[in-house]
């Protein structure tokens, strides 16, 4: 699947939700199956700073695709990176970085793009997008 | 006997709902709200006498002139100041203790020692390092206890000829623990020290008399107590104040100025550079005069009150830890639910209505004491009611059951 065809489908699955509690518990749930980061990638270079909680995010080759591991000490966060790892992961350099993000204010996660937050989930994208930049500047060489 | 509820009419912003639940305010040490007469206050000023001021000849300058210096003079009364000149306007805690630190940058030589304690606010760390950086001197710090307290005996120790500024806080943000900084100001007068007290906490809750404590210098922020944002004083003792040199150079502060050598004005101008912010310095004034309208043995007593319930239904809560347990302790709680990220606990109050500080309180040391990532932190002021806190204690149960 392309990512904007995971993106329509995780706004799909969000739309059943008629309020934040069943909102937020899916993500919770969604924590709970996030791809972990094995624990000799959690360090200080693959944690992301600026988050009230901590996240460490790992990213690998796979033949043409990229693929992203992670973890976060806070639930909340976990399930917010697990649905971008769902979008992200397994997706082409190229692909990533043309991708936008606005399906995360279409599953009602906006506040969590505002400043204050935010860092959190900004830094998360820009980390995915790092990532593709680095290695497709790699591929190309 | 407070009448809450005729006390929350005054603040507009309590009624109003937040992600469609009543809005339970309790992160006072952040910011507090502000009472209509503030915002009125505020809005008249610049309908009625906004003009620069002591510069102008015209009557609005003049006026706008006064109400800023009558201000002052509230201030000075409010803290016991013996001077007025005594009494600066910064736009806050942080620029006054910045105002401090730079001025001792003359002052120091490398192997002078500058002690802090393991309390602190980062503004109140920080703007010593880089002293420390600049001049070679030498930072100390005062541990803490498991109950958050200061270990006295270990400050006493730290205390030597070398030390020539003490700086703490007069109450924790992040834990609400009360120091006793008469005690660390006597001794640190008795090595020659200058000590440095930031108010930041302590203002909303309790009157500080400068003279009775002695201290050197006493920063705080207006719009903890119930003052606009941007607004904030320093008070230093005269003889300090004429010691340390200007830290911003501009308009105002000077008494002449030509290309070879310009001479500085009198206290306190000689630290207020530029034009300041008028409104701000003159609505202060109305906040405090608001405060004592309610009077701050009245706002302790209810404040202590609101402590003691908020303590007593938390430590209901199953897995419920809270850290800064000393004795003498502000209407601040800060806690943690065993196993549940802080982060988790304050996004999910928050939809519920609850305002709440998660994180570090911009006071990491503490959280490395403790080994933990932060804490919700719930602050208390005199508007809120036993109502709101079963509200945050429910909120908080509902939370703890989605995350476990």
């Amino acid at each position: 699947m392309t990512i904007k065809e995971i993106q329509n489908e995780i706004i799909d699955e969000f739309s059943m939700f008629d309020d934040w509690m069943q909102r937020y518990e899916y993500i919770i749930e969604l924590g709970k199956s996030l791809p972990l980061i094995e624990e000799k990638y959690k360090t200080d270079e693959n944690l992301i700073k600026g988050c009230q909680s901590k996240v460490w995010l790992q990213g690998e080759q796979n033949d043409d695709k990229i693929v992203f591991t992670a973890d976060s000490d806070a639930i909340l966060t976990k399930g917010i990176i697990a649905i971008l790892i769902r979008a992200f992961s397994n997706q082409k350099a190229e692909d990533i970085i043309k991708a936008d993000t606005e399906f995360i204010d279409e599953i009602g996660l906006k506040e969590h793009l505002s400043a204050t937050r935010a860092n959190g989930l900004v830094s998360m994208i820009k980390n995915i997008k790092m990532y593709a930049l680095a290695f497709d500047a790699k591929n190309k060489n | 006997m407070l009448d809450i509820q005729q006390i929350r009419a005054d603040f507009p912003i309590l009624s109003q709902k937040v992600n469609g639940k009543p809005l339970v305010y309790f992160d006072n040490g952040a910011t507090s709200q502000k009472p209509q007469i503030v915002i009125d206050a505020e809005v008249k000023y610049y309908q009625e006498i906004n003009a620069n001021i002591h510069r102008g000849v015209h009557t609005l300058s003049q006026l706008a002139t006064d109400a800023y210096e009558i201000s002052r003079g509230k201030i000075k009364e409010h803290i016991n100041a013996k001077f007025a000149h005594e009494v600066l306007f910064t736009s806050g805690t942080t620029h006054g203790i910045n105002l401090v630190s730079n001025g001792f940058a003359s002052i120091l030589k490398p192997g002078d020692e500058v002690i802090v304690s393991s309390l602190e606010h980062h503004s109140n760390i920080v703007p010593w390092q880089m002293l420390c950086e600049k001049t070679g001197a030498v930072l100390k710090v005062i541990p803490i206890d498991e109950n958050g307290e200061l270990i006295l005996e270990d400050f006493d120790a730290l205390l030597s000829e070398k030390t020539k500024v003490v700086t703490l806080n007069h109450i924790s943000n992040a834990l609400g623990i009360i120091n006793p900084i008469k005690y660390i100001i006597g001794k640190a007068h008795a090595v020659g020290a200058a000590v440095l007290i930031d108010g930041a906490q302590a203002v909303p809750h309790l009157k500080p008399d400068v003279q009775e404590l002695d201290c050197d210098f006493y920063a705080f922020s207006g719009h903890k107590m119930c003052g606009p944002t941007g607004t904030g004083i320093l008070y230093g003792k005269e003889e300090w104040l004429n010691k340390l040199p200007p830290y911003q150079g501009g308009g105002e502060m000077i008494k002449e100025v030509t290309f070879e050598k310009t001479t500085y004005a009198d206290l306190p101008h000689k630290f207020e550079a530029g034009t300041p912010n008028i409104a701000g310095g003159i609505v202060l004034g109305t906040a405090i005069d608001y405060l004592n309208s309610i009077g701050f043995e009245n706002i302790q007593e209810y404040e202590n009150e609101l402590l003691a319930y908020a303590t007593k239904r938390l430590l209901e809560i199953e897995g419920l830890k809270i850290y800064g347990t000393g004795k003498n302790k502000a209407s601040v709680v800060s806690f943690n639910i065993d196993g549940i990220h802080p982060y988790d606990i304050g996004s999910i109050i928050d939809k519920l209505g609850i305002a709440v500080r998660t994180g570090h309180h911009c006071a990491q040391p503490i959280m490395n004491f403790f080994c933990i990532p932060g804490t919700i932190r719930a602050s208390f002021s005199f508007y809120n009611t036993k109502e709101e806190i079963d509200q945050m204690v429910e909120a908080v149960k509902k939370a703890q059951t989605m995350l476990s």
